[in-house]
């Protein structure tokens, strides 16, 4: 199994961890549709860890399922948590005057997505796209 | 590093063509170089084209929103070109909605459909 991972601490890694997600979802074999997809989900799911938190990871995994492939993508950090996950994922909810178009878009581009998240421990999103 | 993303005029129109994927200090200044155009040449329109642009995440959606209501302030009109397909289904699955964009397929129509408006 494939496995890659970038630490997100600055803004630059921000880019460097969408840029390997974009690699990576060529070689699946990701049109340019899904490409866009996933490239967006980690570009958001990395500034969440670059803002809200002092340092996480996010890796990109390459994933089967009986005969589907899939891009499996995890952010990990120890950050604050988050209190409220429901809020997280409306629309439009953001405690930083940002969109808050992040999670919820996240959740829309890929087709699985899981947060596990505890206060004062840190969170793990992990989303997967599948290959149709 | 820092890149600065060049303004061109042409006319009372300026035009500029994002030309990398950009980082967000690079969205920032881009922001900023933008109005200060706006304001010493007096232009009456912007055209942003973003043909190579193959992702656009919610942060430069907010910024390039900014940089459209802030133009709107500045009494120029902002037409956007070029906007990929993958580029507008994920803009629309994040949930962003570009409020009042002008847009066009690409350059030469947005500056077309810029110098109608602007006459209109
Ligand atoms: N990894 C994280 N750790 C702690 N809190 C988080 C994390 N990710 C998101 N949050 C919280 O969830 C809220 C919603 O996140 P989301 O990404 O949807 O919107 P946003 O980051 O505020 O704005 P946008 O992503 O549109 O720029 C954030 O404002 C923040 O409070
Ligand atoms: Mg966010």
């Amino acid at each position: 199994m494939n496995i890659d991972s970038v630490d997100i601490v600055t803004e630059w890694d921000i880019v460097a961890a969408r840029q390997l997600g974009r690699n990576e979802a060529k070689k699946v074999g990701f049109g340019t549709v899904d490409q866009a997809r996933i490239t967006t989900a980690i570009s958001e799911l990395a500034r969440n860890i670059y803002l809200y938190t002092g340092k996480g990871n996010i890796a990109i995994k390459e994933v089967t399922e009986g005969n589907l492939k899939g891009l499996l993508v995890i952010a990990s950090d120890e950050g604050p948590g988050i209190a409220d996950v429901r809020r997280a994922l409306e629309d439009g909810f953001t405690t930083s005057g940002g969109l808050g178009a992040g999670l919820p878009g996240v959740k829309r581009l890929m087709d699985d997505f899981k947060i596990e998240t505890v206060v004062g421990e840190g969170t793990k999103i992990s989303a997967t796209k599948w290959l149709r | 590093m820092k890149m600065r993303i060049p303004i061109l005029k042409l006319k009372d129109c300026l035009i500029v063509s994002i030309q990398w994927e950009l980082d967000d200090q690079t969205a920032i200044s881009f922001q900023e170089d933008l109005l200060e155009k706006l304001h010493t040449t007096s232009a009456r329109g912007v055209v942003i084209d973003l043909t190579p642009i193959d992702f656009i995440d919610s942060f430069i959606a907010k910024v390039l929103g900014d940089v459209i209501n802030m133009s709107g302030l500045m009494g120029a009109k902002v037409v956007i070109t070029g906007i990929q397909p993958a580029v507008a289904i994920t803009l629309i699955e994040l949930g962003i909605r570009l409020e009042n964009v002008s847009t066009a397929l690409d350059l030469e129509n947005g500056l077309e459909k810029l110098e109608r408006e602007l006459e209109g």
